[in-house]
């Protein structure tokens, strides 16, 4: 049998192959390959105009020469670099780590609406900076921990009573929901008890925010997903088996177990560096990996489009964040809150339409 | 993205057809339970008057109520425990019966004004009255309240009963999940763009009755009495309607306006509520709950126990929470932890299904 005919055997027409010879090859998905490019392109134009945008306005060529070298002005340069740019870079990060975490959440549970958001994270990792900042009087690092941990909290204790004899989709969901609930009453109670200033900086620091973002708080994400992102990568390959149904995957040498655990060591662990950077920031994880799977069209659990909408979603959740109210800013997280609050509103009256027919 | 909410479903099976009527079977034997209950609401109501922070011996509450005058205790009972107790039935009464109408108009046992952003639709008018019309008191509040509360009822029931069957339960709660998202997103932009508002807001977001005099009573009182009145006039055509929209039409129901009505009650029940106390989560869906497991899925008889419920369970989650920790828990706290509870063991038992 000839090269390409094996190839056309056993390849669908979508997936392309670059041989690099002595056995490795790497297998590609066209439509997956040409969304992603057209997200970072559109992702790149976004976060240009966005620098632009702002008190100081910038143009386009004085972008350009602040990276070259070209542009003579301090302030311009000092303003790109230093102000605009880390703000635009760390909006992207942190939507492409949310987008991977929802994928691989939504993949594991097999369920659409399996997210950090819904089971409670968002909502327990206010509950974590209230505590800390109101009751323990703790720094910056230390509401980013007590977040941190009590979104972690949250989240296996709304698996932990979902849970009987496996988790169930609607019933992960549901006791998510009655578990938010408590903690919202709770953190209403927190505040109201709270200095005001003290209640309204947990409040502002809770409601996700890249104002004043600079390189300090850049640097030690890039390091977290660093780390993280090769971690997934190698295991994005289980996590495909995995979808297959534990049996299909133990038959095809995956030890599922294992590999389970890693995957969602993995995702919550790329959930918690964002949120101790800059916060929550919701429904990302939720609608970023079903509207990049839906644009790729991918059979399967589609991490890199899930990526790419992610940083598209947030830096543009961002530039509204920014320009909504201007001067006034608000912060990212109440923009992706309303967004993908209309978002999860639209696609269940899509479901009901798909319905009645 | 295929079957998108196909693996959250619940499946209805042939469970429904064999429903409990519920503890009290017979007429005579729910008349009794009726009567027996209004004892705990008269403890309940004892409970609130006579127990608080300052410890006062029951003689003097009863001689303060009894006798009057100018003295610090009387002026206590009488100015602050007195309203708080009046406000807890009311409040009580309305979310009770608010639930229960909610969840016999979209026939969903997990309908609940504060999980179906009802609440939300509350708090985000209020807040948008404070920071454009400096609403400063309830008499204010209360018509925002109502214009919020009616916007995010009618978008709940256009949500619910789309499609031939209408919402499944976790389809329903899941438009609540978004339409709370969507209106506190909002509302908590004004408040964190403006600490003022904020400061405002954060009293009235714990769901609280301390320090609501009789003023905030006076104020609430006209529309909760009209809600409740309506509430307790439907049953009849409620139960037709849970036989779906066919057989109740040619039962002879008049379907529409039914509907209409009980999303008219919704909104005075709940709104008038909210404005008073506060977003209070779990107490609609609690009390009708109770009720249900009582008497089973005839109206006629939840709304009758739903009204001496809620306030019983309302009343003892105040007096509750001056217990509980040193500086007063709110009661919408403690009626969510009472409540939320609920709501799981209803999941895990498999009970989550259309009413």
């Amino acid at each position: 049998m000839t090269a390409a005919a094996e190839r056309r055997l056993a390849l669908p027409r979508r997936m392309g192959v670059v041989r690099l010879g002595r056995g490795v090859s790497l297998r590609w998905d066209r439509r997956s390959a040409l969304v992603c490019g057209l997200l970072v392109a559109a992702t790149l134009v976004l976060g240009t105009v966005a620098i632009t945008f702002g008190e100081f306005p910038i143009t386009v060529p004085q972008i350009v020469g602040a990276f070259t070298g070209a542009e003579t002005s301090e302030a311009v340069r000092r303003i790109v670099l230093e102000w605009r740019m880390p703000r635009i870079v760390l909006a992207a990060i942190v939507g492409a780590a949310l987008g991977l975490s929802g994928a691989v959440f939504q993949s594991l549970t097999r369920n659409p609406l399996g997210s950090p958001d819904v089971i409670g994270f968002t909502t327990g990792s206010y509950t974590g900076a209230l505590i800390a900042i109101i009751v323990l009087g703790a720094n910056y690092a230390g509401t980013a921990v007590g977040a941190v941990l009590g979104g972690l909290v949250s989240a296996a204790i709304v698996y932990l009573i979902a849970w009987r004899r496996g988790v169930q989709g609607y019933r992960l969901i549901v006791v998510g929901i009655a578990v938010t609930a408590m903690l919202e009453s709770l953190n209403a109670w927190l505040i109201l008890r709270a200095d005001l200033e003290l209640a309204f900086a947990a409040a502002s620091w809770s409601a996700g925010s890249f104002n004043e973002v600079r390189w300090p708080v850049v640097a030690p994400v890039v390091i977290a997903l660093a780390v993280l992102l090769p971690a997934l990568a190698l295991l994005s390959r289980p996590l495909k088996m995995l979808e297959l149904g534990d049996d299909a995957a133990r038959a095809l040498g995956v030890r599922t177990e294992a590999n389970r655990l890693a995957l969602v060591v993995v995702a919550v662990l790329l959930v918690a560096v964002v949120t101790a950077a800059v916060g929550p920031v919701a429904f990302v994880a939720l609608a970023a990996p079903q509207i990049g799977r839906w644009l790729s069209r991918a059979p399967g659990v589609a991490l890199l489009p899930a990526a790419c909408t992610g940083a598209l979603l947030v830096l543009g959740a961002d530039v509204l964040a920014q320009r909504l109210l201007a001067p006034a800013q608000l912060p990212v997280g109440l923009v992706t809150l309303c967004l993908g609050g209309v978002y999860l509103l639209g696609l269940l009256a899509r479901e009901a339409r798909r319905r009645m027919t | 993205m295929t079957g998108t909410l196909d693996s959250v479903r619940t499946a209805t099976t042939a469970e429904d057809a064999t429903r409990p009527a519920g503890v009290a079977a017979t007429a005579r034997s729910r008349l009794g339970l009726l009567a027996l209950l209004v004892v705990p609401l008269a403890a309940a109501v004892v409970a609130s008057v006579a127990l608080g922070s300052g410890g006062i011996p029951l003689a003097e509450v009863w001689r303060a109520l009894t006798v009057g005058g100018n003295d610090t205790t009387t002026v206590l009972i009488r100015e602050f425990r007195l309203p708080r107790t009046v406000l807890g039935i009311a409040v009580g009464v309305a979310l009770g019966l608010g639930g229960a109408l909610m969840q016999a108009v979209t026939r969903n046992p997990l309908a609940e004004p504060g999980l179906l952003g009802v609440n939300a639709g509350a708090f985000l008018a209020i807040v948008v009255a404070i920071a454009t019309a400096g609403a400063a008191d309830i008499r204010a509040y209360v018509w925002w309240s109502f214009l919020g509360a009616a916007l995010a009822a009618v978008v709940v029931y256009a949500i619910g009963s789309r499609g031939r069957a209408g919402a499944t339960p976790v389809r329903l709660v899941l438009a609540g999940v978004a339409l709370n998202a969507v209106l506190s997103g909002i509302a908590y932009s004004f408040t964190l763009l403006n600490p003022d508002i904020f400061d405002k807001i954060r009293f009235w977001q714990s769901g609280s009755l301390q320090n609501r005099g009789w003023d905030v009573v006076a104020g609430v009182l006209p529309f909760l009495v009209v809600g409740a009145l309506l509430a307790l006039a439907l049953p009849r055509a409620l139960n037709a309607l849970s036989l779906g929209d066919d057989l109740a039409v040619s039962l002879g129901a008049r379907v529409g306006l039914t509907r209409a009505g009980g999303v008219l009650g919704i909104t005075l029940l709940c709104g008038a509520a909210t404005a008073a106390a506060g977003p209070i989560a779990f107490l609609g869906l609690l009390a009708p709950y109770l009720a249900r497991a009582i008497v089973g899925p005839d109206q006629r008889w939840i709304m009758p126990f739903t009204l001496v419920l809620a306030p019983t369970v309302m009343l003892a989650a105040d007096v509750a929470g001056r217990f509980v920790v040193a500086s007063e828990m709110p009661v919408g706290v403690v009626s969510s932890f009472l409540g939320a509870p609920v709501l799981i063991a209803l999941v895990r038992a498999g009970k989550a299904k259309a009413l």
